[in-house]
């Protein structure tokens, strides 16, 4: 009885985790509008820009990552069993 | 679904069994791989009339020295070697998920690995530039009172640095094993009443090669991109040229 509420506790607490994936989601976004924009302003600057960009929004990443991990742990690797 | 960590292969039978998993036997898979187009890609080299083939590693590596020389400067070109081994290994590793094998980045070992040296290199450099000294004073500046942070600051970086490779190929190994069994069970449910081709997961051919595109080949090639790129910024910055004393007033 207790390690099912403990599995069923720690399935929900991995949903929870993901919400993290929200800012990202938002900056990253945020990221490639404003790279877009600067294309737009400045089109022979294109390959620089991208990989700023791409550089920008992979470390902008990380947290949801580190929600990503928090996730992993708790559906594989559970401390509470 | 089968979505596991990296299973261990066989031990080694010394100081009571050192296991050997996936990781560690992809990696050497790698190595070899990398060895031999070391090796072929070396050979036959002529000022003259270079082969395509030629042409093509000249190329590479003018990006690679290019790269190296704007951000971490012209008196940092030794790190060429390292910087360059480091990309092939990452993007190589996470590479081998098209192929079936698990892919040795999947694993925290490697990518904890791959920080720590950063981490490091970083102190090493540090030291070496300002002396032991001006290494510790380092941490307290600009007040006594934020040393804790910066000691949490200074950590955090190697930790970001490796959950973020690790997170984002890990991801894409859990996301292919879902899509693997969702797929499965679809084309058991169309088909599983038919004797014989019910038991084929036929929707698992083809689909998933699209899914692959995004999180096997762009993934590793930016992971690879965006780790060792960090790599030549934290240790660019901890080893900037020494100004001389004319210039500094």
């Amino acid at each position: 009885m207790e390690l099912a509420i403990i599995k069923a506790a720690s399935a929900i607490g991995a949903g929870l985790a993901m919400i993290a994936g929200i800012g990202p989601g938002i900056g990253q976004g945020y990221a490639a509008g404003k790279a877009a924009e600067a294309v737009g302003r400045q089109p022979e600057a294109k390959s620089d820009i991208t990989s700023t960009m791409l550089f920008g929004c992979a470390v902008a990443e990380s947290t949801g990552i580190y929600g990503l991990v928090v996730a992993m742990i708790l559906l594989f690797a559970n401390p509470f069993i | 679904m089968n979505v596991n960590g990296p299973k261990i292969l066989f031990k080694i039978p010394v100081l009571g069994g050192i296991p050997v998993t996936e990781t560690v036997v992809n990696g050497w898979i790698v190595v070899v791989i990398l060895s031999v187009l070391c090796f072929f890609l070396g050979r036959n080299l002529s000022a003259r009339n270079p082969s395509k083939k030629q042409i093509f590693v000249e190329k590479i590596f003018i990006m690679l020295q290019n790269l190296i020389k704007g951000t971490m400067g012209e008196h940092n070109m030794f790190f060429l070697p390292y910087i360059g081994a480091l990309f092939a290994y990452s993007m190589l590793s996470s590479l081998c998920g098209l192929v079936g094998l698990r892919a040795p980045t999947g694993d925290l070992n490697t990518t904890v690995a791959f920080a720590l040296v950063t981490f490091f290199l970083i102190q090493f450099f540090n030291i070496k530039n300002k002396g032991v000294g001006g290494w510790l004073k380092g941490f307290t500046e600009p007040v006594a009172v934020i040393t804790p942070l910066n000691l949490i600051s200074e950590i955090a970086s190697p930790i970001s640095m490796a959950f973020r490779h690790f997170g984002n190929i890990a991801s894409g190994i859990v996301i292919t094993g879902l899509i693997y069994g969702a797929l499965a069970g679809l084309s058991n449910i169309l088909l599983g009443w038919i004797p014989v081709v019910g038991s084929i997961p036929f929707l698992q051919a083809g689909l998933p090669a699209i899914l692959s595109i995004y999180f096997d080949v762009f993934t590793s090639f930016l992971q690879a991109y965006i780790i060792s790129m960090l790599t030549m910024v934290y240790v660019g910055g901890a080893n900037e040229p020494k100004v001389p004393v004319a210039q500094k007033q």
